[in-house]
């Protein structure tokens, strides 16, 4: 009877197959792992669930955007594919294993569904959230459940100026900068105006957006009035037949609107057919996330804006362009801003837990290390710059752009001239300052050279 | 003067496109007593049918005008088809239970034809925005309204007047009227009765559908339109009076011109004012202005 000792050629042969293939070591490996307990194949994970509106009027300009911004974040980073300097594989070292959660429906049911995803689903952080009524409720019960939850759309500047809080971070700006800056670019492409007027949805997001704006603008163009009482339409109203009349008749050079989803969408198809744009500019703060789907059927030389320099506005840098030709190959349909802001937020995550993971000797650093480095951090995302810089280091400011929409019929593509770039010092509140009081106060602070 | 202009056409226009999305919401409670909660998402099939049809219709390449009878196509589809497969599938088996259990299994029904929606068309937004500047624009000083808004206005003038007509001079309207005044009468003098249901439940259907598929070409069609249109077509049949299709006009025109004078002369209270004119009829009309005087039965 032969055996094969380690002595022995063969045994030798043998040894030195699976070492060049990699079996030994991983049969050693394994024996290793069995021996810690821990199951063989298992790589570390961390669960992130991920809330967006999938269903709803929400879902198709916002939530499905915001969605695939996610996925292909999250397939970038566990497969170690974004470009330097964020190509190490996983957050922290870590792969992601997310958990997709619909975000339609009453905030009472978007509370219970963080529950169930923290209390549950047992998820290691929180992404998400468009609507800013569900960020104002999703922010103290993060606290209280002490989970990393990081918002990407939600706009009121009422989430880190009204409280503080240790586990909640947004890593887009909220939606003073938004209005702020539409006003400066009216100032600076349209001096001489006259009057203007306003048509926003009635709620938090739409009665803000209209008095930041108009508050710059009494400030920035003191000689222009507003020409007849602002329009507030009941969200997802659909029927503008009587608002537009009343818009025509207000003879203004100048119509502001916050309107998103549907209700944008419906309000130009009916504007443009009665020659509104062709009397009024149109300034639409979120009109970037709807260029493409309206293409020929939005007027040129409306005013867009995409709640930061996204999509068509972002700069052209490296992480931009792998962004925008990742999601254009995958989903057929160039980037928008909420594919941004997702996309942002999951950067942002990273950056924090791989700079804690520095610290940690290669270990997945715990929540509160992660937390610790996510505070005041400052990084590079796509198309833009972050400084987590308001909210003691939770809420971040970036500069937005604004420009005029064109339609080229011949290519049939949607672009955006005339562009232009607002610091972020110049359109957010400075730290330790609230919105409303800002702009009320005059702008003070605000640094726009 | 202009903006009484713009108050009297804006509420023509906006009171015709309720009276469309209401009256087959009334004329289905008249008949059957059913609260029909799926009314949403007839609208919503109807409106999600005619982008679909308007679209392809276009992508062919055949002539426009043609568009106007595709909306009405769709209308017949959903309506047919969707009220047939409602009435004859599910609700027949609930007939004689309570008002209430009914009004819940339309509202499941309503829940989960919402999700049917998203199966079939997804949750990207759909256009049907052609037919909309295809009959051009009126003018009116410094006013200019759509002339496919304008139609709509002689659109529903021509339904409620189709459906009066129905009602008033045709054996089976007479009929249908004699159902509405006493199901158990009628059927005690050989009325069918069960028929009668499932004709009034597709002409509802049809109604609800043509409500949506004329919208169409207004609006960007995403999930959850139905959602908002059931909350205001319920807000004009309870003004008008459950069941009346005089009613219906009559809400439909109070909601639309009170709504238009609010959004013209005063709009912070645009949200306030139709509710606030539900609320002042129930307090002094419960049933609504054309509820019809009921017999107590001992």
């Amino acid at each position: 009877m032969s055996t094969i000792g380690s002595s022995h050629p063969a045994a030798r042969t043998l040894r030195s197959r699976l070492l060049a293939r990699g079996i030994l070591p991983g049969l050693l490996a394994g024996l290793l792992l069995l021996a810690l307990g821990v199951p063989a194949g298992a790589q570390q994970t961390i669960k992130i669930g991920v809330v967006a509106y999938l269903s709803g009027a929400a879902a198709g300009p916002f939530g499905i955007p915001g969605r695939n911004g996610a996925e292909v974040l999250i397939d970038a980073i566990n497969g170690g594919s974004l470009p330097a300097p964020y190509n190490t594989k996983g957050i922290g070292g870590a792969a992601i294993d997310a958990v997709f959660i619909d975000e339609a429906g009453s905030t009472t049911k978007q509370v219970e569904e963080y529950r169930n995803l923290v209390q549950r689903q047992n998820v290691d952080a929180v992404v998400g959230y468009i609507s800013s009524g569900n960020c104002l409720a999703v922010a103290p019960v993060a606290e209280e459940l002490k989970m990393l939850t990081v918002f990407f759309d939600c706009g009121t500047p009422r989430i880190f100026e009204d409280a503080s809080y240790k586990y909640v971070f947004r890593t887009a700006a909220h939606s003073t900068m938004d209005n702020v800056a539409a006003a400066h670019y009216v100032a600076a492409k349209f001096p001489n105006i006259k009057g203007y007027t306003g048509i926003n949805q009635n709620y938090a997001w739409g009665q803000d957006s209209w008095r930041d704006f108009e508050l710059s603008m009494q400030l920035l163009m003191p000689k222009a009035k507003v020409t007849t009482a602002p329009l507030f339409p009941k969200l997802f109203a659909g029927q503008y037949s009587a608002e537009i009349s009343a818009l025509q008749a207000s003879n203004s050079d100048v119509i502001h609107s916050s309107f998103w989803d549907g209700d944008l969408e419906s309000f130009i198809l009916q504007a443009a057919a009665r020659g509104l744009p062709q009397r009024s500019t149109l300034v639409l703060t979120t009109g970037e996330a709807n260029m493409f789907r309206l293409g020929a059927k939005m007027p040129d030389g409306i005013v867009i804006g995409g709640r930061g320099p996204y999509g068509v506005l972002a700069r052209d840098t490296e992480l931009n362009r792998w962004f925008q030709k990742t999601y254009a190959d995958r989903y057929g349909t160039p980037p928008v801003y909420p594919s941004y802001q997702m996309a942002e937020a999951f950067l942002g995550v990273k950056v924090a837990y791989d700079k804690a993971a520095q610290r940690t000797a290669g270990k997945l650093p715990t929540r509160e290390q992660a937390i610790a480095a996510f505070e005041h951090a400052q990084f590079e995302a796509f198309g833009t710059h972050i400084n987590m810089a308001l909210g003691n280091g939770h809420q971040a400011i970036t500069e937005t752009a604004y420009g005029l929409y064109k339609f080229d019929k011949s290519t049939g593509t949607a672009s955006i001239t005339d562009v232009v770039r607002f610091p972020a010092e110049c359109v957010n509140p400075p730290v330790g300052a609230k919105s409303d009081d800002w702009v009320k106060g005059g702008l003070k602070g605000a640094k726009c050279k | 003067m202009l903006t009484f202009v713009a108050i009297l056409v804006d509420g023509l226009i906006y009171s015709s496109w309720l009276f469309v999305v209401a009256v087959g919401l009334t004329l289905i409670f008249g008949v059957m007593k059913i609260l029909n909660v799926a009314h949403g998402s007839l609208y919503a099939f109807g409106a999600y049918a005619s982008a679909s049809l308007i679209g392809a219709y276009f992508n062919a390449g055949w002539a426009p005008l043609g568009s106007f009878a595709v909306i009405l196509l769709a209308a017949l589809i959903i309506g047919v088809a969707l009220g047939l497969l409602m009435e004859r599938g599910l609700l027949r088996f609930m007939y004689g239970r309570d008002e209430v259990i009914i009004v819940l299994v339309t509202y499941a029904v309503f829940l989960i034809l919402e999700d049917v929606i998203i199966l079939i068309w997804g949750t990207s937004p759909y256009f049907a925005y052609q037919p909309y500047s295809l009959l051009g624009t009126a003018s009116f000083g410094v006013l200019t309204f759509s002339n496919y808004d304008l139609a709509l206005i002689g659109l529903s003038v021509f339904i409620g007047g189709l459906l009066w007509w129905g009602l008033t001079a045709t054996r089976q309207g007479k009929m249908l009227q004699a159902v509405i005044h006493d199901r158990e009468m009628a059927l005690a003098f050989g009325i069918d009765v069960t028929r009668m249901f499932t004709i009034t439940f597709v002409i509802g259907a049809v109604l609800g559908a043509l409500g949506g598929a004329v919208t169409a070409p207004q609006i960007s069609v995403t999930p959850g339109i139905g959602v908002e249109v059931i909350v205001i077509a319920f807000a004009v049949v309870v003004v008008g009076g459950m069941g009346s299709i005089p009613g219906a006009a009559v809400g439909a025109l109070i909601v639309g011109m009170i709504r238009a004078t609010a959004v013209h002369l005063i709009p912070q209270v645009e949200l306030f004012v139709i509710y606030a004119v539900m609320s002042l009829v129930l307090a002094f009309r419960p049933k609504g202005l054309f509820s019809r005087a009921e017999a107590r039965k001992i």
